[in-house]
C-alpha cells in the first residue's frame, strides 16, 4: 500500500513536469514544475520533520532543503527533478534490492506452516510448531514435511532441496531419515517426529541464514566508518562554499550528494546476493566475513572419515573357501548380530542387503580388540570372526593362502574380517570406509579453482589414509593424528606460508580443527550443532562437490563487491569535483546519485543470476515442479 | 536489559541505516540498536525501566518505518 502512495506520487510529479515541458515552449509552465516538485517532495519533507523531531539529519532533510532553496532562487526545474529522480530511485531501489535478497526470502518461504499428526488414534491438522517430538506425523503426496524425524511406514520420492540444494528425489522407506522443509513428491509417509519446531535442521539454517545476510564483512566496517564522516563533511563543505562563494547552487548540490549512498550499499548488496546464491545451492555461508575467507582460501585440507569417505564402513569384497558365499555372509552376519562394532554393523547391512537373515544364536561373546564368539542354534559348532589373532587364540591355524591375501588387502587400507567354523578358516570378508562417489571430482574442482595444495589430516592408520589419497587425488596425507596434531598443522602452514587454509570436517571430533583454519568447513545435513556452529561454510547437502562451489561464489562475490566499491568510490569522487567545478547542478547530481546505486545493486543482482544458472545445469527434469526451480527469475 | 528485534517492511535506502540506529541509540534506556539491512530488522537492547518496546516501536513508525511484527 506504502508502495503503491509512493508510485502515485511519482506518475503525478511525473505527469506534471510533462505538462510544464510542453507549456514552457508556450512560455508558462514554472507553476507546474513548482506542482511537480510538491507533489514528489512532500512525503520527503513528511519524512524530514519527522526524523528532526529525534534530532536526526537523513538524507530526506538535505534534499528538502535542497528543494526549498531551488524553488527560493527560482530554479523550479531543478526542484521538480531532484524530487522526482529521488522518489523514482527510491521504488526503483526497492524493487532491484527485492531481487537480490530474492534467494533468502524464497528459502524462508520454504518453512513448513502445517502438519497432519495422529494423537490417540485421530488425524488432525495443527500449526507446524505444534508438533510435538515423538508424535507421527502423516505426509502425502505434495505436502510439505514439518519435522525431522525416521520414517516408520509408507515409502516415496522426496525431494530435499530446500536443506541440500539438490532437486533431483531421493527414495525413503521405514528407517530412513526424513529432514523438515523436504517435499514428498509421490508417496504417502508416517514419520515419527525427533526433532521439531525452532530445532530442525531447516529452522536451524534459516536463523543461521538470516544472521549471516547481515553479519558485516570487514570491507563493509571500513566503509560504514568513511559513510560516518563523509556526509557530515560534505554537508560542512555546502556551508563554507555558501559563505566563500555565496553559490547557492553549488552549496544546494553538495547537500544532495552528501549522502554516498552508492557506496554504502555496495557491500551488503553483494553480501546478501552472495550468500543467497551459495544457499541456493546448499552451501551455507556464514556472512560477509566469511565470505572474503572462503575467496582467498589458497589450500584445503579435509578430514578423511566421513568427509572424503562416506563415514559408513561396508563390506567391499569376500573370499569364502569350501562354503558358498552367502552361506559365509549368514555365519557372519550370525556371529556378529548383537555386537555394537562397526566392522559387525557393515557385515550385518551386506547380509540385509543380499536378503540373508541372519542364524538365531546360543551364546556369544565379544573378545575386545580381536573379534566375536559365537555358538549358533542347531549346534553348527562354534563360529568365529575377527582378526587372525583370534583365530591363532583359538590355535586355529590360517592357511598361507589366506593369511596372504588378508595381508595384501590391508596394506592398501582394507579391514580383513576372518571367519572360522569349527577349527577351519571358512573365509575373509573385507570391510572398508568407501569413499564418497563425488570426492575425486571435488578434488578435481577445487584444483581447477587454482587451489593446489590440497592435503589429507586423519586419525586413522596410514595404509587406510594413504589408498584413500590415492583414490581421491590427494597429494599430502598425514595419518595417524590426534585433534591437538591437526590444529598444529593447520597453524604451522598458515605460518609457514602465510596464505589461508580451509578445514574440511565432519564437525564431531573435528571442531578444533575447524576453528583452527582460516576458513572452517562443516559438512552438515545430518546436522552436527558443533560443527555448525564452529564452522564459516557448512556443506548442507553433505555433498563434497558443492565446496568448489561455495568458494567459486565466494570469489564471485568478492569480485562484485570490489567492482562495486571502486565504482561507488569512483562516483562520489568525480561528483564532488563535478560540483565544485561546477559542471553538475541539482538534477543532475541527484540522477547520478541514484543511477550509482541502482547500477550498485543491478550488478549484485549478476550473482543471483549465477545460482540459477548453475542450478538449471545440473538440475534434471523430474516429474513436478521443484519449490527451488518453481520461482528461479 | 532486555533486546527485541522489530521487523520493518523492506529497508532500500542505504541512509536509513544510520538514521534509525543514531534516533534509536538516543532515546533513554536504550544501550545497543542495530539495523540489520538486509533481513529489514532492527534490534535495540534497552531498560525496561525506562523504557517499553511499545514506546520504542512508535518511535520506528514516526520515523517513516512502521514495525510488521516484533520478536
Amino acid at each position: 500500500m506504502k508502495r503503491d502512495r509512493r508510485i502515485l506520487h511519482l506518475l503525478i510529479s511525473g505527469g506534471l513536469i510533462a505538462a510544464a515541458w510542453l507549456w514552457s515552449w508556450g512560455g508558462g509552465g514554472q507553476i507546474l514544475m513548482a506542482a511537480a516538485a510538491a507533489v514528489a517532495g512532500l512525503p520527503i519533507a513528511h519524512r524530514a520533520v519527522y526524523s528532526l523531531r529525534y534530532r536526526v539529519i537523513g538524507i530526506e532533510l538535505l534534499v528538502t532543503v535542497a528543494t526549498i532553496g531551488a524553488l527560493v532562487i527560482g530554479e523550479y526545474w531543478e526542484a521538480a527533478a531532484v524530487t522526482f529522480l529521488f522518489q523514482l530511485g527510491g521504488t526503483l531501489e526497492a524493487y532491484t534490492l527485492g531481487k537480490t535478497r530474492s534467494s533468502l526470502q524464497k528459502l524462508m518461504s520454504l518453512a513448513p506452516d502445517r502438519a497432519v499428526v495422529r494423537r490417540s488414534g485421530a488425524e488432525l491438522e495443527v500449526p507446524a510448531e505444534e508438533v510435538a517430538a515423538g508424535d507421527t506425523v502423516l505426509v502425502r503426496s505434495g505436502e510439505r514435511i514439518a519435522v525431522d524425524g525416521l520414517v516408520l511406514a509408507g515409502h516415496g520420492l522426496v525431494n530435499q532441496a530446500a536443506i541440500t540444494g539438490e532437486s533431483v528425489p531421493v527414495q525413503r522407506e521405514p528407517g530412513q531419515p526424513l529432514f523438515s522443509g523436504s517435499v514428498l513428491e509421490v508417496g504417502y509417509l508416517e514419520v515419527r517426529a525427533d526433532r521439531v519446531g525452532s530445532e530442525t535442521t531447516f529452522s536451524r539454517v534459516l536463523q543461521l541464514v538470516e544472521e549471516a545476510q547481515d553479519a558485516k564483512a570487514p570491507t563493509q566496517r571500513f566503509v560504514d566508518r568513511f559513510a560516518r564522516y563523509y556526509t557530515p563533511a560534505a554537508m560542512a563543505l555546502a556551508v563554507l562554499v555558501y559563505l566563500v562563494t555565496r553559490d547557492i547552487e553549488k552549496a544546494l548540490t553538495l547537500l544532495v550528494i552528501a549522502c554516498p549512498g552508492a557506496l554504502v550499499i555496495a557491500t551488503p548488496v553483494a553480501v546478501v546476493a552472495g550468500i543467497g546464491a551459495a544457499a541456493r545451492r546448499g552451501v551455507l555461508l556464514k556472512g560477509g566475513e566469511a565470505l572474503e575467507r572462503a575467496a582467498r582460501v589458497a589450500a584445503v585440507a579435509f578430514d578423511k572419515t566421513g568427509t572424503l569417505t562416506q563415514g559408513r564402513p561396508e563390506v567391499t569384497a569376500l573370499r569364502s573357501f569350501r562354503l558358498e558365499e552367502s552361506e559365509l555372509i549368514r555365519l557372519a552376519s550370525g556371529a556378529e548380530l548383537r555386537s555394537e562394532h562397526h566392522l559387525a554393523r557393515a557385515i550385518l547391512r551386506r547380509a540385509e542387503r543380499d536378503g540373508i537373515a541372519p542364524p538365531e544364536i546360543e551364546a556369544f561373546e565379544v573378545r575386545p580388540g580381536l573379534g566375536v564368539e559365537a555358538r549358533l542354534a542347531g549346534g553348527s559348532g562354534l563360529v568365529l570372526a575377527g582378526s587372525w589373532r583370534l583365530m591363532a587364540r583359538h590355535g586355529i591355524a590360517v592357511p598361507a593362502e589366506v593369511e596372504q591375501y588378508a595381508a595384501e588387502e590391508e596394506a592398501r587400507g582394507e579391514t580383513a574380517v576372518l571367519v572360522a567354523l569349527g577349527d577351519r578358516v571358512v573365509g575373509v570378508l573385507l570391510v572398508a570406509d568407501p569413499v564418497r562417489p563425488e570426492a575425486p571430482e571435488s578434488v578435481a574442482s577445487l584444483r581447477q579453482e587454482g587451489i593446489q595444495q590440497i592435503v589429507m589430516l586423519t586419525g586413522d592408520h596410514a595404509a587406510a589414509a594413504a589408498s584413500v589419497a590415492k583414490e581421491v587425488g590427494v597429494d599430502q596425507v598425514h595419518a595417524a593424528l590426534l585433534p591437538e596434531d591437526k590444529v598444529r598443522l593447520l597453524r604451522g602452514y598458515r605460518d609457514s606460508t602465510g596464505r589461508p587454509i580451509a578445514m574440511v570436517g565432519d564437525g564431531v571430533n573435528d571442531a578444533p580443527s575447524l576453528a583452527a583454519a582460516d576458513l572452517g568447513v562443516a559438512m552438515g545435513g545430518s546436522g552436527t550443532d558443533a560443527a555448525m556452529e564452529t564452522a564459516d561454510m557448512v556443506i548442507l547437502s553433505d555433498r563434497l562437490d558443492r565446496l568448489a562451489e561455495g568458494i567459486r561464489i565466494s570469489r564471485a562475490t568478492v569480485r562484485i563487491m570490489r567492482q562495486n566499491l571502486v565504482f561507488a568510490v569512483a562516483v562520489v569522487l568525480l561528483l564532488l569535483a563535478g560540483v565544485l567545478q561546477g559542471s553538475v547542478f541539482l538534477a543532475g547530481g541527484m540522477l547520478i546519485h541514484e543511477a550509482s546505486v541502482l547500477l550498485v545493486i543491478l550488478n549484485a543482482m549478476r550473482l543471483v543470476r549465477l545460482s540459477s544458472r548453475a542450478q538449471d545445469a545440473t538440475a534434471r527434469p523430474v516429474g513436478g515442479a521443484t519449490p527451488m526451480d518453481a520461482g528461479s527469475v | 536489559m532486555r533486546t527485541v528485534s522489530f521487523q520493518l517492511q523492506p529497508l532500500t535506502c542505504p541512509s536509513c541505516i544510520a538514521k534509525i540506529e543514531r534516533t534509536m541509540a538516543q532515546r533513554p534506556g536504550v544501550s545497543q540498536a542495530s539495523v540489520l539491512f538486509n533481513a529489514s530488522k532492527v534490534k535495540v537492547t534497552f531498560d525496561e525501566g525506562q523504557v517499553s518496546a511499545d514506546q520504542l516501536g512508535k518511535v520506528l513508525g514516526d520515523l517513516g518505518y512502521p514495525v510488521v511484527s516484533r520478536a
